[in-house]
Parts: structure tokens; sequence; C-alpha cells
């Protein structure tokens, strides 16, 4: 394999260059089970080609056969997809489109806690793949909202169904979607967006009250 | 070269060999999108991947696109970037807090509007 030298590195694209007076990033999670729509949704709202992440996970594993029961390190590497849109002149919003398993959130340090908030995409074909999500999403109290990703062939339920199934409050927004779609998507955005304004205004009367 | 193979030199032995054997967890503050931007240019006989990050972040960019660009995990690039910081060659800019902070909310919503 050829050796890599700087000039391997192309860097991103002069047209997708950021004003230099941009001051500070904000982030928005994706986040869902495999095939959910993730990359999809990510890739119809950003600005650039979605660019890819990628960290190695050492585990140690025993195996069952083995009768020594010697431990043996395995690699798994956990790829994130993300995208931008430029907000104004100052600010820049990254969306990243993050793994369901909680196990693989600590390899991004600060990538929940750091957020403005987070979308759970739901398959109505897989609804128990996002319990989990759900409740780690209450337990580090990062605000969320559901969309409901749109797939012809899955199953569609009521509202109530749904908030049921989800055992989902009915304060926190559920709605429908279709990834592909830029509008569809940049909507799932937007409801994120009024809830959290909706939660920003609720603090500050509370606090002035 | 495909991606794939290129990903292949991220292998823990290569990662270590960049980093000096820096493990990365040192906590230099830096988010997956504190905004780097370059402030002198990359000199002969530099670290290469030093002297790619100073060529990437003559506009601003975030961590995680660095990483992206570089095919370098984040954990490694945080290490690179400490270097660079330190010897005062990038500028770091801290992301927003995400407390809600209602002209943050307002200014993004009106950016998704304009989408
Ligand atoms: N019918 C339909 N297919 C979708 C939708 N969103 C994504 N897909 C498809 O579902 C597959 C998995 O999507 P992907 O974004 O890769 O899922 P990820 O694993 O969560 O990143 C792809 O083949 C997409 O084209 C949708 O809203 N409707
Ligand atoms: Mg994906």
């Amino acid at each position: 394999m050829a050796s890599r030298t700087s000039e391997t590195v192309t860097g991103p694209r002069s047209e997708d260059a950021l004003p230099s007076s941009t001051a500070s990033a904000v982030k928005i999670v994706i986040v869902g089970g495999f095939g959910v729509g993730k990359t999809t949704l990510v890739r119809s709202v950003s600005e650039i080609r979605p660019l890819t992440t990628e960290e190695t996970m050492t585990q140690a594993s025993v195996s069952v056969d083995d009768l020594e029961g010697v431990e043996r390190k395995r690699m798994t590497t956990v790829a994130m997809d993300f995208g931008r849109i430029s907000i104004d002149d100052e600010m820049v919003l990254y969306v990243f489109g993050t793994p369901g398993q909680q196990r693989f959130w600590f390899l991004w340090n600060g990538l929940f806690e750091g957020s403005l908030g987070a979308v759970v995409l739901v398959d109505t074909r897989r609804l128990e793949a996002s319990f989990d999500v759900l409740g780690r999403l209450e337990e580090a109290h990062t605000p969320f909202v559901v969309a409901v990703n749109a797939f012809d062939e899955a199953p569609t339920y009521s509202e109530a169904e749904l908030r049921q199934a989800l055992d989902l409050p009915d304060a926190v927004p559920l709605l429908h979607c279709d990834a592909r779609s830029r509008e569809s998507s940049k909507e799932v955005l937007l409801a994120l967006m009024r809830y959290l304004y909706a939660l920003a205004t609720r603090t500050e009367t509370a606090q002035t009250s | 070269m495909t991606p794939d193979e290129e990903w292949d030199e991220g292998s823990p032995e290569r990662l270590y060999v960049l980093t000096g054997g820096r493990s990365g967890s040192e906590d230099v503050g830096l988010d997956l999108v504190t905004l780097i931007v370059t402030r002198t240019p990359p000199q002969i006989g530099m670290q290469p991947e030093h002297q790619q990050i100073l060529r990437v972040c003559e506009s601003p960019l975030s961590v995680v696109e660095i990483s992206a660009h570089l095919r370098l995990p984040v954990s490694i690039v945080t290490v690179l970037l400490a270097d660079l910081l330190a010897e005062d060659r990038v500028e770091a800019r801290a992301p927003a807090p995400s407390l809600p902070d209602i002209d943050i909310i307002k200014a993004v919503i009106h950016g998704l509007q304009n989408l």
C-alpha cells in the first residue's frame, strides 16, 4: 500500500467552505435502529455531501468453546454519518445520524449532552427497536421528538396506539415523515426546534413567576 | 484505492504511531463541532497529518469534518489538534451552549425555514 502523503487528502470543496465569520456550531442528533432512515434524512437536509466518521471499539469477549476461558479482544468499527446546514453568517448546524445502541454513544463524548435535542426515527415494523433509545434519552434529559418514517409496507397505527406502544407522554411531539423528502425531513427538524422553543419559553416563565 | 481500503489504515498500530502513543483521553475541551481555523500555514518537516489539518482548516471546519476528510477517528484528531493548539497554529471556536437559549433556537428555526 502506498504511503499516505498530505496530497491524498482533498478536504472540503471550495463551495462548501464556511465563511470565516462562522463563530459557533450547534448540533442535532438523529437516532434510531439500523435501516430506519437516519442516513437518508441526513442526506435530505444536508447542504454538503454527507460525511462519515468512524471510531473503533475494542471489546473483550470470552469464547464459550474456549475451555481455558481466554479473553479475546474483538474490534468493532462504528460509523456515524453527518451533514451540515448554514444557519447564518455566524452559526452552523450539524445533523448526526447515530446508531440506536446506547453502548456506542460513549464513543463520541458529549454527543447527546452537547446537542440541542434529538429526533428518534421509528419504523412501525420494528417499534421495539426504539424502546431502549427513548428510555436513555429521558434519563439523559435530552429533549426529543419522535418521527415515524413512512415505509410502504409498514403497518399504520393511530397516534393514540403509537403513543401507547412507545409509552410516549402527550407533551412529546410525534409526527410522520418521509426521510427521502427534503421538505418532510426539514419539517421534522423544525418540529424539534419548535418544541425546544416551547420548552425554553416555559422555563423562562417558570423562572420569572 | 477504495475508501474501504483507506480505512484499513486506521489500524490501532498506525494510530498509535500517529499520536506518539497518546490515548486521546486527555481533555483539551474539544467538542465534535468545535470549529478549527488555521492561523499559520503548514511548514516543511511537520508531521503530514498536522500539515493536512492546517490545509483543510483554511476556512472554519469542525473537528468531526476534519476526522471525515482525513479518515481518522475523532479520538486521534483531537490529539493532533492538541499539538497544534499548544503551538498556537490553529484557533478553536467552541460550540454554542446547549442550554435552551431562545435566540439560538429562533436563529435555527429561521435558518431551517430558509433551507
Ligand atoms: N419507503 C421508504 N424508504 C426509506 C425511507 N427512508 C429511508 N428509506 C430506505 O431505507 C433504507 C435504509 O435507510 P438508511 O437511511 O440507510 O437507514 P439507516 O441505517 O438508519 O441510516 C434505504 O434503502 C432507504 O432508501 C422512507 O421514508 N420511505
Ligand atoms: Mg446509516
